[in-house]
């Protein structure tokens, strides 16, 4: 076979695998390819207009690599690489199945983004419409069992390349481009993500547009990897088995060049706030007026939307579902509408095409709100599963696979990792005792419900705030039940401390330094709980955690409405009068989350167990690890 | 708690009689001593009254009765305690009206070109000091934390805004998250206790223990007449005031929670909105009042010039029989 026309061919998808995964199953085809496969894969996508697009690929960990030398020598070229036939067995991939295609690594910015916060939402938006622009078809490339070798370094893997007589000269030039790109990557200590590496398949567009614009946007790419990925382009995989994965930077949003691309394919028109604060130049604020009515008017007009993408994208948007546990349960149920009514357009493979179009409803999402850590992991687990599903499954089975597994997940991570944190919370809670918990979160409702189910004496201080006031639905609910409230604004903590015993919050995310991020305003109750020496207790399920880490609340946040800081409750003769009429001296600062610093918190307690914050990077890996082989 | 501040007039001062005349005199004269370059304090006035054997204590104002009663020699005497007693209050007036000058003069020495500053809630003092800075061309930015829930902290927004000054109006949740940005927090003080504690608006223990841990100085501007001789214990409830629980939540919204009854009939539902947070000395940076900076660990000697050790306590001496 020419590489040629191998070239031209589908691919068979790869898994990409990340970081550790279980060594000698070379028949698994979970081992991903690294950059062999990427590098093939951009030769394919580069040459052949269909667009089908390499991602730069993670080194699996040099155990892998030289299990896979041996096996994969015999099935593909050799001549391309004797060294690492790997590389080339992607290639020699491509010819069998005339469906599959990569995704494109680019597309992990998408996968990547969707674990990281929301500054890097825009990022995954941005690439996803890079991609989107070329009609990306997002495909998990599940590797045959005899390519998953691929530890090769991308270096070595060009080097070789390189030296290949047999190689067309477009091959060798697109390596070479590869090459360049990869040593810059290299620069960058940028991590992949993943369960796979896609090369960007595009339905329609293709040629090198797309594959610049693919390439690029991996290059940006932002991952939270998953333990293992490691980073391509030049580390010996040798040594660095263990080696952690380094989230990319996000895409900052005062890079004016991207801005403009996202902006260019967004669906959702937003409009740049007036008036922004310096420091948060980096993050994305729009006018919240007009989001929601634009995006209403546009209904009919969004072909490729699903109608229960739309409705839950329009929940969010304002913000009618909030709170990572329900954002995600409703996205994933969404999903599941998605792949009910889904079907594979002919010539293309139910995984790839399906991973992309669930890319571009993700970065719908992102315009809407940006995404949060719980949904950014769940949409990873969920291109994890569709890239592993067989690609000699029956569609329908595939979908039902999906649907059962999507299932899978709300119930584990989400439902009895709640009543597993509940069960391990109560007996936190003893007669007499104050609890005082801040903002909604639905974890210490459930604790809070469950615990006067069982007949515990207590009295709750419920903290409240501005401007989204959302204490009182919590009190609410608890006084309904019977419970005994006592309710204050934050401004009063240092007030009621005294007397409380104990603190339990929820959590949006847990870092990887023990740093919790939550609703902005908790740092404040835990650091005067501190102050006061009353224990703290964050409530987590283990599907928020997250490799990053953060040191102040300021390098990644969400802004919200300004005007919701400018309108006072009614009953004040205090409210600014008009907007407009402000001076541009006066801003607004209406942010959304904060970061808490880990020597408050006494314990996590997760669907794990009862876990100090300094063990929150054990759990990552170990809890990553096991991701995979979900 | 008002009451407090004012020194001049005291209920007990006609007590100190005769009785206390001898056991006092050294502290006293003491205190007359230290006070003689501030208007006599009522202790020291009162003390040269002759053996008020049939001191009438039911008068707050210790002359009026007395001169009453006492013949026409003393009126003369008790209409120049009257004279001093009138004198000590206008004096107690023009502080209060002139602190913010004596304050403000040093806003230039603490704030430079591009700091920024926090603050929470309103206070004139803190206005006036940071458009004193602001006059002198000096270019900074504020934060200004809105103080729930009497939002005080938009109208200082809106009055900095007017002069010119870079302003970020946050929640007061924010505090934490903005305050490794902050080069400074200044606030106004309600009053200043003994052992240099402050008693602030509601909220600042919480921007307090904040700088603590950013090492961000938290600086006090207080007047004279902000000092309390009292040490402040429990002062969460002692020195507090419980504002209405309608700020916090409307009534109307809910009444069908008020409604819940526990067990032992008491309701299922308490607010809590208390207006004063104390904010304990070793949190304090610096307190800027009108007599300069000083360390809170200071605060104690300049409660002596305002205070007279004898109104400190006070007592009520048995009355003598007639």
């Amino acid at each position: 076979m020419e590489p040629r026309r191998n070239l031209r061919t589908v691919i068979d998808p790869k898994v990409r695998k990340v970081g550790f995964f279980a060594p000698p199953d070379r028949s698994q085809s979970v081992l991903p390819d690294p950059i062999s496969a990427a590098v093939s894969a951009v030769q394919v996508s580069s040459s052949s207009p269909s667009g089908n697009m390499l991602s730069p690929v993670m080194i699996p960990p040099p155990r892998h690599h030289s299990d896979t030398l041996i096996p994969s020598q015999p099935s593909t070229r050799p001549v391309l690489h004797p060294v690492v036939p790997s590389s080339y067995t992607a290639a020699s991939e491509f010819s069998p199945t005339a469906a599959s295609s990569y995704t494109n690594g680019s597309r992990f910015p998408v996968d990547v983004d969707d674990g990281s916060f929301s500054p890097g939402r825009l990022a995954k938006g941005n690439s996803v419409k890079v991609l989107a622009s070329s009609v990306p078809t997002v495909s998990l490339v599940i590797k045959p069992s005899n390519m998953e070798a691929a530890d090769i370094p991308g270096v070595e893997l060009q080097n070789d390349q390189h030296g290949d007589a047999n190689l067309p000269k477009e091959k060798l030039s697109k390596a070479e481009r590869r090459v360049l790109q990869e040593s810059q990557r290299a620069a960058k200590t940028a991590a992949r993500v993943i369960s796979a590496e896609a090369s960007k398949g595009s339905a329609g567009t293709s040629g090198a547009a797309p594959a610049k614009a693919s390439k690029s946007v991996s290059k940006r790419s932002d991952n939270v990897s998953v333990a293992a990925s490691e980073k391509k382009s030049g580390d010996r995989p040798v040594e660095k088995e263990r080696k952690k994965d380094i989230p990319q930077p996000r895409m900052q949003y005062d890079d004016t060049s991207r801005v403009e691309k996202a902006k260019r394919r967004a669906v959702v028109k937003q409009t740049e706030a007036r008036n922004r604060v310096e420091l948060f130049r980096h993050l994305p604020q729009y006018e919240h007026g007009s989001q929601l009515p634009d995006l209403e008017a546009k209904i009919f007009q969004l072909e490729p939307m699903h109608p229960a993408v739309y409705k839950v994208g329009l929940q969010y948007l304002s913000g009618d579902i909030s709170g990572g546990n329900a954002r995600c349960i409703a996205m994933l149920q969404a999903f599941q509408e998605i792949i009910k009514d889904y079907s594979t357009p002919p010539e293309k493979t139910l995984s790839r095409d399906l991973t992309a179009k669930i890319s571009s409803y993700v970065s719908f999402f992102t315009e809407c709100r940006p995404l949060s850590v719980s949904m950014g992991n769940a949409i990873r687990f969920l291109k994890n599963r569709i890239a592993k599903l067989p690609l000699t499954m029956p569609e329908s089975e595939a979908k039902t696979t999906l649907q059962s597994d999507i299932d899978q997940f709300i119930n584990e991570k989400i439902v009895v990792a709640d009543k597993v944190i509940v069960s391990h919370s109560v007996t936190k809670i003893k007669d007499g005792d104050i609890l005082l918990t801040y903002g909604t979160s639905s974890v210490v409702e459930m604790i809070l419900q469950h615990a006067y189910e069982l007949g515990k004496q207590y009295r709750v201080v419920v903290v409240d705030s501005r401007p989204k006031l959302e204490g009182q639905l919590l009190l609410r609910r608890l006084v309904a039940k019977g419970i005994t409230c006592t309710y204050i604004h934050i401004n009063a903590i240092s007030y009621i401390m005294h007397e409380v015993t104990r603190v339990f919050l929820g959590a949006s995310a847990v870092l990887s330094n023990g740093t919790v991020y939550s609703q902005v305003g908790t740092a404040c109750v835990t650091m005067v709980a501190h102050a006061f020496q009353v224990p703290v207790l964050v409530c987590c399920e283990a599907y928020k955690f997250h490799e990053r880490v953060h040191l102040d609340s300021i390098c990644s946040n969400e802004l919200g409405d300004p005007d919701a800081i400018a309108n006072i409750p009614c009953g004040k003769e205090l409210s600014f009068p008009d907007r407009g009429a402000k001076s541009e001296n006066l801003q607004f600062l209406n942010l959304i989350y904060d970061v808490m610093p880990s020597d408050y918190i006494s314990t996590i307690i997760t669907d794990y167990g009862m876990v100090p914050p300094t063990s929150v990077p054990v759990i990552v890996r170990e809890y990553r690890r096991e991701h995979i082989w979900i | 708690m008002v009451g407090l501040n004012l020194s001049a007039v005291s209920d007990d001062d006609d007590d100190t009689g005769p009785d206390d005349h001898p056991v006092l005199s050294a502290a006293a004269v003491a205190a007359a001593s230290r006070s003689t370059l501030r208007p006599p304090s009522l202790q020291t006035l009162l003390e040269d009254m002759p053996d008020s054997a049939t001191v009438p204590h039911t008068s707050s104002s210790g002359g009026d009765s007395e001169g009453k009663s006492k013949s026409a020699d003393k009126s003369s005497r008790s209409r120049k305690l009257k004279h001093d007693v009138i004198e000590a209050v206008n004096e107690l007036i023009q502080d209060i009206d002139t602190c913010h000058e004596q304050i403000t003069e040093q806003a230039v020495e603490h704030i430079h070109h591009n700091e920024v500053i926090l603050t929470l809630g309103s206070s004139r003092t803190v206005l006036q000091f940071l458009c004193a800075a602001r006059e002198k061309k000096r270019s900074f930015r504020v934060f200004v934390a809105e103080g729930a829930p009497r939002y005080q902290g938009h109208l200082l927004a809106k009055e900095l805004v007017a002069r010119g000054l870079q302003t970020t109006l946050i929640t007061d949740l924010a505090v934490f998250a903005m305050i490794s940005q902050v080069n400074m927090v200044i606030v106004g003080a309600h009053a200043v206790m003994a052992n240099g504690g402050v008693i602030a608006p509601v909220g600042l223990n919480m921007v307090a223990l904040a700088a603590k841990r950013h090492a961000v100085p938290f600086v006090v501007l207080a007047g004279s007449h902000n000092l309390c001789p009292l040490y402040p214990h429990n002062p969460e409830v002692l020195l507090n005031e419980l504002r209405s629980p309608k700020e916090l939540l409307d009534f109307g919204e809910f009444s069908d929670c008020m409604d819940f009854r526990s067990g032992l009939g008491s309701p299922l539902l308490h607010v809590v909105n208390p207006s004063f947070d104390y904010v304990p000395p070793k949190l304090v940076s610096l307190f800027i009042t009108d007599t300069g900076g000083h360390n809170p660990s200071y605060m104690y000697r300049l409660i002596a010039d305002y205070y007279s050790a004898d109104d400190l306590v006070l007592q009520r001496k048995a009355v003598p029989s007639n």
